[in-house]
């Protein structure tokens, strides 16, 4: 099974990187773009993803700072 | 009195940190794929890029087959200082609260900067004056340390909160201006700026990073400052 998982950062945690997305998109001239927050995205195949779960919260984000959501893709995605 | 120093792939500081420890002490390097910390009386896990900081700095190197044996040595009392990127394994392995960020100013940043000692009876500071400022240089991405409020206040109560950045020092953002954290029993410590590398005036800033490895000495030989 293919899966897809989102990570970004907790809401209410600042996220210099998303601010300075922010501050560039005007400068190129794309106006009216707020609330911008960059995360990271990891595709993986697994037997199992009843298991994803805990692949989540034990490697791939850390739930201290990051939230995660997975999405499972039909076929080979 | 023996250090043991982790070594990563993607360690660099633990040339320095060897050389630290051994001011004050014995010490010599625990390779990660090993599981015998060797009759070490202390462990430093040292700064640098563990297995390229790839997902998350840390995320990987807390796994490893010797931090298994670091964190059994840990639940049994023994002393562990993580410097910078060994801070950021100790957070990601539980054995320190809270978490290391992305620097504010989103910036690799190498600086001197001045530490202010905010509890001087811990293991790793006793050897230093409460309040007393160290001068000591830090080199990093990922060193804005967070904590939520509730995990904040209780690591205060509980005295914690052992280093903060001085008055202006806190380039990276870290919450209440924190540079460097215990666990609740206090035999765990770790902080974002190099105290190995503040070991001699001439090529340190300051010789205040001894101060963390003599107080550590301290503690081992059951010596109290």
């Amino acid at each position: 099974m293919r899966a897809r998982v989102l990570i970004r950062p907790k809401a209410g945690i600042l996220d210099p990187q998303g601010e300075a997305v922010a501050r560039a998109l005007p400068a190129l001239g794309f106006e009216g773009v707020t609330n911008v927050h960059v995360g990271r995205l990891v595709e993986l195949d697994v037997e199992d993803p009843a298991q994803l779960e805990s692949m989540c919260e034990r490697l791939l984000a850390n739930p201290l700072v990051e939230d995660y959501e997975v999405q499972l893709l039909d076929g080979n995605g | 009195m023996r250090f043991g120093v982790l070594q990563f792939p993607g360690s660099c500081d633990e040339v320095d940190a060897l050389e630290a420890a051994r001011r004050v002490g014995d010490a010599e390097l625990l390779w990660h794929g090993d599981r015998d910390l060797k009759g070490a009386d202390a462990i430093v896990v040292p700064g640098g890029f563990s297995y390229g900081d790839y997902l998350r700095a840390g995320a990987i190197a807390r796994f490893a087959p010797i931090m298994e044996s670091v964190i059994d040595f840990a639940k049994d009392g023994g002393l562990v200082l993580g410097i910078c990127n060994g801070f950021q394994v100790l957070c990601e392995a539980r054995l320190l609260p809270g978490a290391l960020l992305g620097n504010m100013n989103r910036r690799f940043t190498f600086r001197q900067v001045g530490l202010e000692v905010l509890n001087s009876g811990g293991s790793f500071t006793h050897g230093c004056a409460l309040g007393e400022r160290l001068s000591i240089p830090a080199k990093h991405s990922w060193g804005r340390y967070y904590a939520d409020a509730e995990t904040l206040a209780a690591m205060d109560r509980a005295g914690q909160l052992v280093l903060r950045y001085a008055a202006g020092e806190n380039f990276n953002g870290s919450v209440h201006d924190i540079a460097g954290v215990s666990n609740e029993r206090g035999n765990v410590f770790g902080l974002m700026p190099h105290p190995e590398h503040a070991i001699d005036e001439l090529v340190g800033g300051s010789s205040d990073g001894l101060k963390i490895f003599e107080s550590m000495r301290l503690t081992v030989e059951g010596v109290h400052a």
